[in-house]
């Protein structure tokens, strides 16, 4: 009877711990899973089809890497009550705050027709015109985004979520061979020595990992759900949960086109797609499918990053909980962003593969400072009292926001001179 | 239209008061490290508008 009531005392425990981070789940799990959007599908199908199984390792190092940088704008969120634009424009003053928010629009733009491309390309392989993915697109976040509730919002979001661990049952598809993703896959290793080729996609896979609407997403969301100081050992328990299940799914895309295409040059995902439909029709169609789920979850989350932005800035209501009467200005960034990148996509000769490359150097000039900046506030004693950084956590976070600073440079640069690093 | 335009620059005016100050403590590190920010864009701002010029030539 005792050893009952005690499982039961247990069962009782834990499932109220699950019932509470149901509440609290949401923006760590969001913004981590939506950061593999159509250019980080992209990257990951690029890197499985170059290097097969051989940088699982590297992609497994991602994982600390988001979770540190991304904690700290839960924290940052939880205390100040601030967005990142807001945090930074009250911490740094107009001229950084300005810069700050200029360049997250252009970025933010550049990125959504980048999505636009990827969804418009998977629906293409089973037959659908680009005007009706557009369309359908924006009908569709229109209808998520005007329920006037973040909770319902944030709910719709997270079934989409799901929809991206598609690439799983993928990769179980293709018979992998679990020893060579063992051996070859776990045990660092450079394959075919460490030359510039290698180094631009060890590069890319950083710089999709950590994009700079991230950081502005995660605090507005944050503040717009409502999270207290005592939510936040569960917003970082979010963050971890979402860090981990953005490589998991990184890692089975490599596996499907490391298992596949080993060999093949592969300029984009949709075109991975259609190329595994050759091998298997259905592991090629969970691609396309995958990618543009990617794509939509990306829309999503970069356009509501700008609109909360300008929200916060210019004094309007920001919010999800408010009917679009209540914040005309906040829905209006959120779809006009929205229609003119769709619009972009539909253009014919649009230099699409341009923006794509811009969308990188951009990326260059707004995270570093981006990063900085969260830093600097983190370690603000009189705003952040007892949630300021640690020494352990500015070692920790310094040295992986410097790492990252270098790196995405060193790739912004390898895109505007791409005969540099070979 | 135009009264949309002068409510939005004394809406940015308005801001640029407000934020006009920074609010973060201004030691020596966070001093160094907004200078090392601004040589850091300037030299990268450089780069894109060198990159510029060579595709318009």
């Amino acid at each position: 009877m005792n050893i009952f009531s005690k499982l039961y005392y247990k069962f009782r425990k834990y499932s109220k711990a699950v019932q509470l981070y149901l509440v609290i789940a949401g923006p760590g799990l969001v913004v981590m899973i939506a950061d593999n959007d159509a250019g980080g599908i992209t990257t990951y199908a690029a890197t499985g089809a170059k290097y097969g199984y051989n940088l699982i390792w590297f992609l497994l190092i991602l994982i600390p890497v988001a979770y540190y940088v991304q904690e700290m704008t839960v924290r940052l969120g939880v205390v100040t009550k601030r967005g990142h634009a807001e945090a930074i424009f009250h911490g740094f003053g107009a001229f950084w705050g300005w810069f700050s928010l200029i360049d997250l629009m252009i970025l933010d733009w550049l990125t959504l027709v980048t999505e636009f491309v990827g969804m418009t390309s998977a629906l293409h392989i089973f037959g659908v015109p680009p005007w009706l993915t557009v369309l359908s697109v924006v009908a569709l976040m229109g209808m998520i985004m005007l329920n006037g509730r973040y909770w319902t919002w944030e709910k719709i979001t997270m079934m989409f979520c799901a929809l991206n661990l598609i690439y799983i049952p993928g990769a179980f598809m293709v018979n992998p061979s679990v020893s060579d993703i063992i051996g070859n896959g776990l045990i660092p290793n450079f394959p075919g020595g460490f030359n510039g080729e290698l180094f631009f996609i060890l590069m890319a896979n950083i710089g999709t990992t950590i994009a700079p609407w991230m950081l502005f997403f995660q605090q507005s969301a944050v503040v717009d759900k409502g999270m207290q100081e005592k939510d936040i050992p569960w917003g970082k328990f979010d963050t971890l949960l979402g860090a981990v299940l953005t490589v998991v799914v990184a890692i089975f895309i490599v596996i499907v086109t490391g298992t596949v295409l080993k060999g093949v040059n592969i300029d984009d995902a949709s075109q991975a797609a259609e190329q595994l439909m050759h091998t298997n029709h259905y592991v090629g169609a969970f691609m396309a499918i995958g990618l543009f789920d990617a794509g939509l979850l990306g829309a999503i989350c970069i356009s509501l990053a700008s609109s909360w932005a300008f929200g916060e800035i210019f004094g309007w209501a920001h919010t999800l909980n408010t009917k679009i009467k209540e914040a005309p200005w906040f829905y209006f960034i959120y779809f006009f962003a929205l229609a003119t990148s769709g619009l972009v996509v539909l253009i014919p000769g649009a230099p699409l593969v341009m923006i794509t490359l811009f969308v990188q150097v951009v990326a260059v000039t707004l995270l570093p400072a981006a990063l900085v900046f969260l830093i600097l506030l983190l370690n603000d004693k009189k705003h952040m009292g007892e949630y300021c950084n640690t020494t352990s956590q500015n070692l920790i976070s310094g040295f992986i926001v410097i790492s990252i600073v270098i790196l995405s440079t060193l790739y912004g640069i390898s895109v505007m001179f791409p005969n540099i690093f070979h | 239209m135009l009264s949309t335009l002068r409510h939005f620059t004394a809406k940015i005016r308005e801001i640029n008061q407000r934020y006009s100050k920074p609010h973060i403590e201004m030691s020596r590190a966070v001093k160094i490290s907004l200078l090392s920010l601004r040589i850091y864009l300037f030299v990268l701002v450089s780069l894109i508008l060198y990159k510029f010029l060579l595709m318009l030539k």
